[in-house]
């Protein structure tokens, strides 16, 4: 009891505090100027626009995925399913330059693009790409597990209803799988909002187009402007927390819906 | 609960969907990891060899352990404890607690970071009182260890509680009936039951512990051959146009990483077979 929180207290509580202690400290003007400061606007925008691509593209993509693994057979399933953690499994650094390698124009996927005369590396693509690495793991982990479970013979009783295989999804599993894939999107987006080491490789980072929100907070840093860093920080944590939270109340709603209409 | 066989996919829509599934994972996931290989060995394996066993190398790799050693038992120990305090006691309190742990897993790696320096930074809370003594946090190997210690705190704990719920107290009951001491209790009946999870929870650990990027990158400093972890010295080499080493350097983390995989994998399909044996009897 005691060592869990004198632990909890000193390596969470109390760092914690010292952000929030930091805000209230500073005078009200910093506040402001930190956080309409436009390089950090702009940041907070990209950050969250790119996050929110790559988040609905990850939700299709993760669905298709974690379908796959849950209901066929086919040769190299476990080693499809054992790729899946590698966002997991790498360090960010490391998928860092090994996205930013493959996506430059010199790159085996950016060569493809340059006949096109679209660049990956270095652009807001390069970002999302990265984006839909870390991000596609959560979808398809969470979804997974709900997908292996869902009773067959309601499926079974929708076909001899006369559904179509169409409708049998679209009414019937889809609804039972939405809560999953809400949570496992929103743990994509809330996870690519802060994401730092895979992004800052392929970023490209030139402010008020490729800056990321948690390259500011080590830019204020690097000023030793505590003040300002604290700020975005504070940003960004109101950012996932106020997502988490909203995501929560829509899922409330959905399922209670799904019962009442039981 | 539903037993459900995995068939073959039919029809056109369903080979699309796995032709997508397939094409996705390939291209998004297993590319970056196999240009991690390419790109090291792209100058032979002599060059890799000198790349892997540079000063610089050698000296993050051995800072990457102390990492390791340091924060893996402080965490297979606290793990434990908080898991048994949130399984075996009801407190007012207990949500805040759960929050408390599950908090570092909703913070940016960035985030992570700057709280210690907002702490302990020459302009933190406790930065003049460290000057006048002569202490470094930031910027030193202590910070680079909080910082780890932060990011890798819920592993073990999450692994566990769900464990322990689902054990029960009755054999714990039982063994405090007989008089056995808490201490005696938590070795002999406890532990060994959930060994499997401080196992998996401490390898979850380590891994985030040896390659975490964000937050270490914040109170390192990246003073070479005193502050630079593994993954930091990926994106010293990478700065430095060093590609070859960079990647060489990245192989280190990538089979480390693969090698949790495996083990990971491993341990899933253990209890997965333990799970069948005792649901057969039972």
């Amino acid at each position: 009891m005691a060592v869990t929180s004198v632990v909890l207290l000193t390596l969470v509580a109390v760092p914690l505090s010292a952000l929030v202690l930091t805000v209230l400290r500073a005078s009200s003007d910093a506040i402001v100027r930190a956080a309409t400061d436009p390089r950090t606007l702009a940041a907070c925008a990209l950050s969250f626009g790119a996050s929110a691509a790559a988040a609905f593209l990850c939700a299709p993509l993760g669905l298709a995925v974690a379908w796959s693994l849950a209901r066929w057979d086919f040769p190299g399933r476990r080693v499809l399913d054992a790729l899946i953690d590698i966002p997991f499994a790498l360090p960010t650094s490391v998928s860092g330059i090994a996205l930013t390698a493959l996506c430059a124009p010199t790159g085996w996927v950016g060569a493809c693009f340059v006949p096109l005369g679209i660049d990956l590396a270095f652009t807001r693509v390069g970002i999302v790409i990265a984006l839909l690495f870390t991000g596609l793991p959560f979808v398809v982990r969470t979804v997974q597990p709900v997908i292996e479970d869902l009773p067959r013979d309601v499926e079974e009783a929708a076909a001899s209803l006369g559904a179509s295989p169409a409708q049998a999804f679209r009414r019937v599993l889809l609804p039972s799988v939405l809560p999953a894939l809400m949570t496992g999107t929103t743990l994509a987006f809330a996870r690519s909002l802060g994401e730092y080491g895979s992004v800052v490789f392929i970023a490209g980072n030139m402010p008020m187009r490729t800056e990321v929100a948690p390259l500011r907070v080590l830019a204020h840093l690097e000023n030793y402007d505590y003040v300002s860093a604290a700020v975005v920080a504070v940003e960004m944590l109101v950012a996932s927390a106020g997502l988490l939270l909203a995501v929560n109340l829509v899922q409330r709603r959905l399922v209670h819906r799904g019962t009442s209409n039981a | 609960m539903a037993h459900r066989t995995r068939e073959r996919p039919r029809g056109p829509v369903a080979w699309a969907v796995l032709g997508v599934s397939v094409v996705t994972v390939a291209a998004l996931l297993l590319l970056p990891l196999v240009v991690v290989f390419v790109e090291a060995f792209r100058e032979g394996p002599a060059r890799w060899v000198s790349a892997v066993s540079s000063p610089d190398t050698v000296s993050a790799l051995k800072l990457t352990g102390l990492v390791l050693a340091l924060v893996v038992p402080f965490h297979l120990v606290f793990g434990v404890a908080a898991a048994w305090l949130l399984t075996r006691y009801d407190f007012p309190g207990k949500g805040i607690v759960l929050t408390l742990v599950d908090l570092p897993f909703a913070v940016s790696p960035v985030v992570s970071g700057l709280l210690f320096v907002l702490l302990f930074g020459a302009r933190g809370f406790f930065g003049p009182w460290l000057i006048d003594h002569g202490i470094r946090i930031v910027y030193a190997v202590p910070g680079i260890v909080l910082a780890t210690l932060f990011v890798t705190l819920p592993f073990v704990t999450r692994e566990l509680v769900p464990l322990l719920d689902a054990q029960g107290r009755e054999e714990e009951e039982a063994a405090a009936s007989l008089g056995a001491g808490a201490m005696h209790i938590l070795f002999r009946v406890t532990l060994p039951r959930i060994k499997w999870g401080v196992l998996y929870g401490g390898v979850l650990c380590a891994a985030r512990a040896a390659g975490e990027f964000g937050a270490v990158s914040v109170v390192s400093g990246q003073l070479r051959g005193e502050t630079v972890t593994l993954p930091l010295h990926v994106e010293v080499r990478y700065d430095e146009y060093a590609f070859v080493d960079a990647f060489a350097v990245a192989t280190l983390l990538a089979f480390s990483g693969l090698a949790t995989l495996g083990f990971k994998a491993w341990l899933e399909e253990r209890a997965r077979r333990a799970m069948r044996t005792t649901g057969e009897s039972g």
